[in-house]
């Protein structure tokens, strides 16, 4: 027992921490209802959850991105990151797909999509499509478990059909990426006019592929000081030069939909929607071009990392601004997520971590960082030899 | 549905006439025990709907407005539903099958005229609102709220009589009424129709709404999703066979350039 006390560090005293909460948050939602453990109301029938949705699909994007690049366009470079990629999109989506079910009025139900057809909801073509993909990446993830365990002949069968599974899962993605911001096209009256766009699920596909790229970045960071796995300086910033593109897209995209319908004067507005607009902008657009632009920073690690933070930090803004901000004005409330709403985001966002590490520990997911330096190009900058060096 | 289309139709619909309406409260008090309701507020007009309220009214200075569920033509909640737990009825009515809700509440999110309330109180919540007494109609009855208006402020009827009449109302006194018949092409036509002294907006009714049916908003972005899904297919098998064949090029044209040096 006192072993066990010494052992605590500062983070392990927080996982607990947030564990006892998050159960308790749970036993309230399911013994009370959605009513006594939320905010939400008439008014405000979605909040933190479902935004917590978008953002968990949306930074799990690298897995069709990563998978698309390495496996349909024979970019052979980036099969070292497919795996990482592959394991956040995995985790992420259990993640999501145990949210989703929680935030439901009538849990056990959850099965009735299956069943019981609409197929002109775009909830309905979500489900499906997150079902779907679902089983793709377990069929793309089996690799890392089969391999560690020697099954060779299902390796074998898995190995010959990767090509059309990694087809299907790049469509599933496109379709369900795009969907979530198709939930709030019927809506046109309700969204605030900054946000609302009929080209929302556009916008959501786009900004989702910068937004998985960071998270492999940040991932392959992270793990480099955590395990001393992580990646070769070139793929990362490979993968820099491509969240710019997307932003810089994005970025020219949005700017001339607004000109385009007139609403420009709403960006000098003085009201709540524009200073968080703009906030999303300078985190999530900005700053990351600012950085990634610069010839120093794009091929040096910390360079990355932080562009990698602002990219999605701008990216959570921009989800939660369509599904919170963007709304506040129409249904006449304010929302805060509850104390239970934050316990159960948080304890499962630690199980996520927790599954992450555990996997990653115990399954070939990240290539030795020996193997990468030996593999590693000669062309690599003085500043990008220096950072590996410092994180070794 | 057009408004020609409902001129021939058999639906029945209601039609709420603010210029006529005294704030009695009878059709409040109709609905409640129609409904088997509990009572939510001493004073009906500063009641607001719930899941324990299916309609209101609510008082502006000297006025009266009515508000409860349109049962839209081409109802938004029917299309969001992702397992179809609502349908639109040949009478008329928008009804909800609380056994197939999975509670996701899109339709609350999505309903233009924020009508669905829910029982947030409960461990298994359904989504309220008004059924345009369904049961009733399907007897041959009036709804319990038409039945109970004093002053034929709330009238029900089939959907062409209704029109007419509220055509009619506004036609024989122009000064009496704001030249619009609300319901009519809000959100593509729905069975409810309300007619006023003054513009709409002014009696807590949005104008805001689209003038078309909402589930096309949604079909714009759905209808194209076949054709993404063959062309995607080609496309990246096509890409996949390109690059492949590209990389094996290179490879070859690697492996001769070396032997020939």
């Amino acid at each position: 027992m006192k072993k066990f006390f010494l052992k605590i560090t500062f983070w392990k005293a927080v996982s607990i921490i947030i564990a006892i909460i998050g159960i308790y948050s749970l036993i309230i939602r399911f013994s009370k209802g959605l009513g006594a453990s939320t905010h939400l109301s008439d008014a405000v029938p979605w909040g933190l959850w479902i935004g917590f949705d978008f953002i968990g699909v949306g930074l799990a994007a690298a897995g069709f991105t990563i998978a698309a690049t390495a496996h349909i366009f024979n970019n052979h470079k980036y099969e070292s990151i497919a795996r990482p990629a592959i394991l956040t999109a995995y985790i992420g989506y259990m993640m999501v797909v145990a949210l989703l079910v929680i935030d439901l009025g009538r849990p056990e139900n959850f099965w009735h999509p299956l069943v019981m057809w609409n197929v002109h909801s775009v909830m309905f073509e979500i489900t499906w499509c997150v079902i779907c993909y679902s089983t793709v990446l377990t069929i793309e993830f089996a690799p890392v478990i089969l391999e560690k365990y020697k099954l060779t002949k299902l390796l074998k069968v898995i190995k010959k059909i990767t090509v059309p599974v990694v087809i299907f899962g790049v469509l599933f993605s496109t379709l369900h990426q795009s969907s979530f911001g198709s939930l709030y096209l019927i809506a046109p009256a309700k969204v605030y006019p900054l946000w609302y766009s009929s080209f929302l699920p556009v916008h959501f596909f786009i900004s989702c592929i910068a937004a998985g790229l960071s998270m492999i970045i940040l991932e392959a960071y992270l793990s480099a000081r955590a395990f001393s796995q992580g990646l070769n300086i070139r793929i990362l910033s490979g993968l820099g030069k491509g969240v710019l593109v997307v932003i810089i897209i994005e970025s020219v995209f949005k700017f001339a939909e607004l000109s385009v319908l007139g609403k420009l004067p709403l960006l000098f507005v003085q009201a709540n929607e524009t200073y968080i607009f703009w906030l999303e902008i300078i985190l999530g657009s900005v700053i990351p071009i600012l950085i990634l632009t610069h010839p120093k920073y794009r091929v040096n690690r910390t360079g990355l990392y932080f562009a990698s933070i602002f990219t999605i930090s701008g990216f959570i803004l921009n989800r939660m601004n369509v599904c919170v901000t963007s709304l506040v004005r129409s249904s006449g409330q304010v929302y805060r997520p509850s104390f239970e709403e934050i316990g159960i985001t948080l304890f499962l966002l630690l199980i996520t971590m927790v599954a992450f590490k555990l996997v990653v520990e115990n399954f070939h997911v990240f290539a030795p960082e020996d193997s990468i330096k030996e593999k590693g190009e000669e062309v690599l900058t003085v500043q990008s030899k220096q950072q590996i060096l410092s994180n070794d | 549905m057009s408004e020609k289309n409902l001129l021939n139709s058999n639906q029945i619909g209601l039609l709420f006439d603010a210029s006529e309406c005294i704030g009695c409260g009878s059709c409040y008090e109709a609905c409640k025990k129609e409904n088997n309701l509990p009572e939510t507020n001493k004073d009906f007009l500063k009641d607001h709907l719930s899941d324990k309220t299916y309609t209101v009214v609510e008082e502006y200075d000297d006025k009266y407005a009515r508000k409860m569920c349109m049962h839209c033509n081409e109802p938004t909640c029917v299309s969001v539903c992702p397992v179809g737990a609502f349908e639109k009825t040949k009478l008329g009515p928008v009804l909800y099958d609380a056994e197939k809700c999975i509670g996701c509440r899109y339709c609350m999110q999505a309903c233009p005229y924020n009508v669905p309330r829910y029982e947030w109180g409960t461990t298994s919540p359904r989504v309220r609102k008004c059924n345009l007494c369904y049961d009733r109609l399907k007897k041959g009855k009036l709804t319990a709220c038409a039945e109970a208006c004093p002053v034929e402020a709330t009238i029900c009827g089939k959907m062409p009589d209704i029109i007419k009449e509220a055509k009619k109302r506004i036609k024989e006194h122009p000064d009496k009424y704001y030249p619009h018949i609300y319901g009519l092409e809000e959100a593509g036509g729905s069975n409810v129709l309300i007619i006023s002294p003054v513009p709409f907006e002014q009696l807590g009714y949005s104008s805001k709404v689209p003038k078309q049916s909402m589930p096309n908003f949604t079909m714009q972005a759905m209808e194209k999703i076949p054709s993404f899904v063959s062309v995607g297919g080609i496309f990246l098998t096509g890409m996949y066979w390109l690059t492949r064949r590209k990389n094996q090029i290179a490879k070859e044209e690697k492996l001769n350039s070396g032997k020939g040096r």
